[in-house]
């Protein structure tokens, strides 16, 4: 729970920058090898997939949700620290507020991400 | 600057020229390609407005009025004109975009066709049954053609694309969009022509050295048109003996050609029984004369470097036109 921020201040990595792309990755992969898998092997391609839309929004809402808590762990962080965007001296704390405002901002661009993969499953109903 | 204005001139007439013509997304003959030549139209003034507007501020920034601009105004600018507008574009035009899908890809009611891109010719199977699906190869059977296409105009024809070798790309600029041709998968294409005509066809996937050389036409017809060609493709060749039949098949010709009629059954190359019918030959690479067809006989790899098919140079030229006579009787 400490990555989400959800006990106060945290200490930032590159673990806690990649989340979010991470979590991005993974959506994207589970929702195309999950859609292709109930699909294969193809021969029926005007049969509904319900089922499989239901799943992938639900890895979708979930995807979303731990995106959200990404950015808003590292949203207050670099707030409380005046979010300015320049840390550019060699200290502990500008490499701490430069990590903040990275995820802030891949956070922003993988939540963006999410919702475009999944756009096809709200309008293709098929396995065309 | 008159010699500028030349080269711009014919630059543009150049330009312009390519927007009429049967392979060209802008002179469209089908459903597909209309969508996507208005989806095109909008994007290009879309893209056009905001490049002016671009252009224009920083135009006026750096010299109407240069000025020191605040810290936060910048920020401001980037993070609503740099992110969230072009994501809200985008998102409206995935969209857009992707809605359009279900309604071309809907069921057809017009023949399925089944089109095998193969180094480097398209097979042609009219009147196939079958379907798409991965795993699995072209339906068998039909009635067989090479490199040209008929379709009736007005219906939604099926063409099911496959390859035997490597993933090739089956695409008719002024019909359709283009899909690939993928081995051991058969793809889905509808094509829905809106006027009858002639329009070229390529190979769209880097395939191998005569890839550029991997044309074909697609012919639009009247419905009625179109049942009367493939009955006739469906018929025996026209003319099953005389010496250019003989000299076809002691030459080993049939080892990789079919002429329906005679006992030459070969798969490896193009069905041959209505070649004279097609417009060309070496898949859209010359016209269909007895001339050109001996000229293919005689020097293929140099008519077409990278064909399977080997030159037969060293057949006398008597034998090479008897051959190339008769193949050009074959409509």
């Amino acid at each position: 729970m400490r990555l989400f921020g959800l006990y106060g201040r945290t200490q930032d990595t590159l673990w806690t920058l990649i989340a979010a792309p991470a979590i991005w990755g993974v959506h994207f992969l589970f929702s195309y090898f999950y859609a292709a898998y109930r699909c294969a092997p193809n021969a029926d391609i005007f049969a509904s997939i319900g089922g499989t839309r239901i799943v992938v929004g639900i890895a979708t809402v979930a995807a979303l949700v731990l995106i959200g808590l990404v950015f808003r762990r590292a949203w207050v962080e670099w707030q409380a620290k005046g979010g300015t965007v320049r840390h550019d001296r060699d200290t502990a704390e500008d490499r701490e507020h430069f990590l903040e405002f990275s995820t802030v901002l891949l956070a922003a661009l993988s939540f963006v991400a999410v919702a475009f993969d999944v756009m096809p499953v709200l309008l293709i109903g098929d396995c065309r | 600057m008159n010699v500028l204005h030349a080269i711009a001139g014919l630059l543009l007439l150049l330009l312009l020229s390519a927007c009429t013509g049967a392979q060209s997304a802008f002179d469209t003959g089908g459903v597909e390609a209309e969508r996507v030549l208005g989806m095109f139209w909008i994007m290009v003034v879309g893209a056009a407005v905001i490049w002016i507007f671009v252009i224009g501020l920083s135009c006026y920034v750096t010299r109407v009025s240069p000025r020191a601009v605040d810290d936060r105004i910048g920020i401001r600018l980037i993070i609503w004109g740099g992110c969230v507008f072009p994501t809200l574009v985008l998102a409206g035009l995935l969209f857009w975009g992707l809605g359009m899908m279900p309604e071309l890809r809907r069921p057809a009611d017009g023949p399925t066709i089944a089109v095998s891109g193969e180094r480097f010719w398209w097979r042609v199977a009219y009147d196939v049954e079958g379907g798409p699906g991965v795993v699995r190869n072209l339906p068998p059977g039909g009635v067989p053609s090479a490199n040209e296409i008929w379709l009736p105009v007005g219906q939604r024809s099926t063409i099911l694309l496959g390859s035997p070798d490597v993933i090739h790309s089956f695409w008719a600029p002024s019909l359709a969009g283009k899909m690939d041709a993928i081995p051991g998968r058969v793809n889905r294409l509808v094509m829905e022509p809106t006027r009858t005509g002639v329009y070229n066809g390529v190979c769209a996937e880097f395939c191998g050295e005569a890839h550029a050389q991997m044309g074909f036409r697609v012919v639009v017809v009247s419905e009625q048109e179109y049942a009367a060609y493939v009955r006739a493709q469906a018929a025996p060749a026209a003319v099953t003996q005389g010496p250019g039949v003989d000299l076809f098949l002691r030459n080993g010709c049939a080892a990789c050609h079919s002429v329906r009629g005679t006992t030459a059954d070969g798969q490896i190359g193009p069905d041959l029984t209505h070649v004279a019918s097609r417009r060309t030959i070496g898949a859209g690479l010359l016209p269909t004369t007895p001339e050109n067809i001996a000229a293919f006989i005689r020097s293929t790899d140099h008519v077409k470097p990278g064909v399977e098919m080997p030159s037969f140079g060293m057949l006398p030229e008597a034998e090479v036109t008897a051959i190339a006579q008769w193949l050009g009787s074959l409509e």
